[in-house]
């Protein structure tokens, strides 16, 4: 417990030992998915009552959605989810090098999601299905349909910020294991960081059904 | 002389020096006092706006500034007082100073993350100072639309601002719960944990659950601002009644936020000064956690006259008395406490007293306030004012200062002169019962809030309530004066001037760098002064012979 020298490099000087800083680390990362989820609550509370107010517009409105897309983005979502949790398992079985390709992988998956959000978006950019004050669409019938395209950009974009800030965390802790921070005894940064891109692709599989299916 | 021993004995804050060994600190008990000086900044801020706006309250007629300027006034006065002080206040001053201290533990969980909280906070104070510079904000705290979607001024930026000190309260939060859950010291089990740590423990619980939908709220209100998005305006298809369930879906558990951390300061200074172990310890814990509980069950409660159904104001109206039952537990157990104990006067227990007092009317009229057909009466009155400054000043404040007098000897290692501030508490006290009484009798009369003129009728009472800020005022110069005194020139204190038994006593005075010499093992209560007494920084054991256990032995039993 005292400063003796005899730490770990990796373990804080205010832990005693290495599983006490583990535990910590991950009731952290578990304390802050649940902030993500509640900050995403909102928009599903707007989507609900939304719903609620107008249910012809959102079914007229949801089928401009391109559900092919939607279909693709979420088996790309889903398979990285499965690269980052082998990538953990990989560091966990020392081999740091698999590891790392994994975490590529990962990466990748995550541009091609963002790349087919391109698409998507900038085809409704140019048809003027709009949120809110911009919307310029004429063609589906019901009350306020800027409401969906603004319950679409909100929940899409927001979801979309979080795919760039899990890119930025799985760059990181790449660039970790590649300088060879992480072993089997300590891994725990990487493991939060698939924690959090499960969360990212978890809210993706709530978003995929209520947008794009949902009739 | 003692004085030169104080500053040849190393701690933290002398250990190192430089600006940057400030900036770049990662010691929870330095950021602490980083929050200290941030905070009461804008405590300065607003509290000199507050003075603003009793001034030209004297009379009906406009004194010093115009009706837009004043609307501007008591907006800034509450988002500053509110999101800038009282939220964070206790926990990242005292929490991050004193929490790992009492728990026996050498930093908080993530040293980092507090770090980036304070300055995510002065980035989000940066936002709201550019806002006040750039046309400001004239919707009152709560940003209610459809006007604050529709106003001129920088209601972008100044929400934009409070989105990023939700960060930082958040932040705040998860350091504290994985530090209750993972570093107490050995020995340290929940239940013996101070009840300040408990008070603390669920005011994180609700700065992580609530404040990110605060977070998107006002995301959502800055769309609807530029995007015309169709959430909250009904000019493009939305509801502004959504607007206040979403807003006060934070804001009222945020009531809790600011009054919970001073709950548990209140029950430490009481047991101390009482000198005796607390009554009901057990409940007044599970009181905290209830009190956060029923905190998000109650938000419809401010929104009785805004139009929503009946049936939902009957519930709210309802969970709402629940309030009262723990809050109720608290005050009982405390006077309990006081009961048949051996009471010093000090001024910590002033305050504390002083906390009992206004709380006490605080919470009372909020009952009233939470009865629906009292409230259809009352609501938007001087008694709604009355009422959250009696619980919030009265209250939380009154807890921040009994902390602070408390705990000042404990940061700086010298002690305030007791005269200037036993003064100090009447002068306050004085102050604040003649502000705020008299705005509980004016808000009966039917004087609505946030109006920058009157009827004749009310200006003899307005006068009154305004020389009572004055006064409190005062009371504020006087203690700066003598609380930076004391930071440089108070007389040195020992271990424990007090006689307190919780851990943050048993190290030096100001701590060291680590916090503790050894690791403390903890095996009594933080209350027991049934069988422990100290005197002159001796623990002596009543029940058993062997005396003076202190943190530079091997086991430290304090």
């Amino acid at each position: 417990m005292e400063h003796t020298g005899d730490h770990p490099k990796f373990l804080a000087h205010h832990f005693s030992e290495a599983s006490q800083q583990q535990e910590s680390a991950k009731l952290g990362m578990w304390i802050f998915l649940v902030t993500e989820v509640l900050l995403f609550s909102g928009l599903f509370v707007f989507y609900a009552i939304f719903r609620a107010w107008h249910p012809d517009m959102f079914i007229n409105a949801h089928v401009h959605l391109n559900v092919y897309l939607g279909t693709l983005n979420t088996f790309v979502l889903i398979t990285s989810s499965l690269t980052v949790a082998l990538a953990i398992r990989g560091l966990q079985l020392k081999k740091n090098k698999q590891a790392i390709w994994l975490l590529i992988m990962t990466l990748i998956f995550a541009a091609i999601f963002l790349v087919v959000k391109y698409f998507e978006y900038s085809h409704k950019f140019h048809l003027g299905q709009l949120p809110g004050k911009f919307y310029s669409f004429d063609g589906i019938v019901g009350t306020n349909p800027h409401v969906f395209f603004s319950v679409y950009f909100l929940l899409t974009g927001l979801h979309g910020v979080h795919v760039i800030a899990g890119m930025i965390v799985i760059g990181y802790v790449l660039l970790r294991t590649i300088k060879g921070h992480f072993s089997a005894e300590y891994y725990t940064p990487v493991e939060n960081a698939g924690l959090y891109w499960h969360l990212v692709d978890l809210v993706w599989i709530f978003l995929f059904p209520l947008l794009y299916l949902i009739g | 002389m003692a004085k030169d021993q104080l500053n040849a004995q190393k701690n933290y804050l002398n250990e190192q020096k430089g600006i940057k060994s400030w900036l770049f600190t990662l010691d929870h008990k330095r950021i602490g006092i980083m929050y200290l000086f941030a905070i009461m900044f804008f405590f300065f801020i607003g509290g000199v706006m507050a003075l603003f706006i009793r001034l030209e309250l004297i009379r009906p007629e406009e004194i010093v500034v115009g009706a837009d300027t004043y609307n501007q006034l008591f907006t800034l006065h509450g988002a500053i007082m509110i999101f800038l002080f009282i939220v964070p206040g206790i926990p990242a001053i005292m929490g991050n100073f004193f929490l790992p201290l009492m728990i026996g533990a050498k930093d908080v969980a993530f040293p980092r993350l507090n770090l980036a909280s304070w300055y995510v906070y002065i980035l989000g104070s940066v936002f709201a100072i550019y806002s006040i510079m750039n046309g400001s904000v004239d919707t009152g705290w709560t940003f209610y639309t459809p006007y604050s979607s529709d106003t001129g001024g920088a209601v972008i930026s100044m929400t934009l601002g409070i989105f990023i000190l939700g960060f930082s309260s958040i932040f705040t939060g998860i350091n504290f719960i994985v530090t209750i859950h993972k570093l107490r010291a050995p020995g340290m089990t929940w239940f013996k944990l101070p009840l300040f740590a408990w008070g603390t423990y669920a005011t994180a619980i609700i700065q992580v659950l609530a404040t990110p939908v605060l977070g998107i709220t006002l995301l959502l209100l800055i769309f609807e601002r530029v995007m015309g998005i169709g959430i909250f305006d009904p000019a493009m298809g939305g509801d502004p009644v959504l607007y206040q369930h979403f807003f006060w879906f934070y804001s009222h558990p945020a009531v809790y936020i600011m009054i919970l951390p001073a709950m548990g300061i209140i029950s430490e200074v009481i047991s101390v000064f009482s000198n005796k172990k607390i009554f009901g310890y057990k409940p007044i814990a599970f009181s905290s956690l209830g009190i956060a509980l029923v905190s998000f069950l109650v938000w419809g409660h401010h929104m009785f006259t805004s139009g929503q159904s009946e049936l939902a104001a009957m519930i709210f109206s309802f969970l709402t008395f629940l309030v009262g039952i723990p809050s109720g537990i608290k005050m009982f157990n405390w006077m309990a406490t006081i009961y048949k104990g051996s009471v010093s006067f000090d001024t910590p227990m002033l305050y504390a007293l002083s906390f009992l007092f206004l709380f006490g009317i605080g919470g009372f009229t909020g009952i009233m306030l939470g009865a629906l057909s009292v409230d259809v009466h009352l609501h938007d009155t001087y008694f709604v004012v009355a009422h959250f400054h009696y619980v919030m000043m009265g209250g939380t404040v009154m807890g921040f200062l009994a902390g602070l007098h408390y705990w000042w000897p404990k940061m700086w290692g010298r002690m305030y002169s007791e005269y200037w501030a036993k003064l100090t508490v009447a002068v306050i006290f004085i102050g604040f019962n003649m502000t705020f009484f008299t705005q509980f009798i004016m808000g009966t009369k039917g004087m609505p809030r946030r109006y920058h003129s009157y009827v004749d009728q009310f200006q003899p009472l307005h006068a009154f309530s305004s020389v009572g800020s004055f006064i409190i005022g005062m009371g504020f110069f006087i203690m700066a004066a003598y609380l930076l005194h004391a930071m440089f020139r108070g007389k040195p204190v020992g271990k424990n001037p007090w006689g307190a038994l919780t851990l943050e006593w048993i190290t030096s005075s100001p701590p060291h760098h680590h916090n503790f010499e050894r690791t403390p093992l903890v095996t009594d209560g933080p209350y027991d002064y049934d069988r422990i007494m100290v005197e002159n920084d001796k623990w002596i054991y009543k029940d058993q012979p062997v005396e003076k256990p202190d943190e530079s032995q091997e086991k430290v039993e304090h």
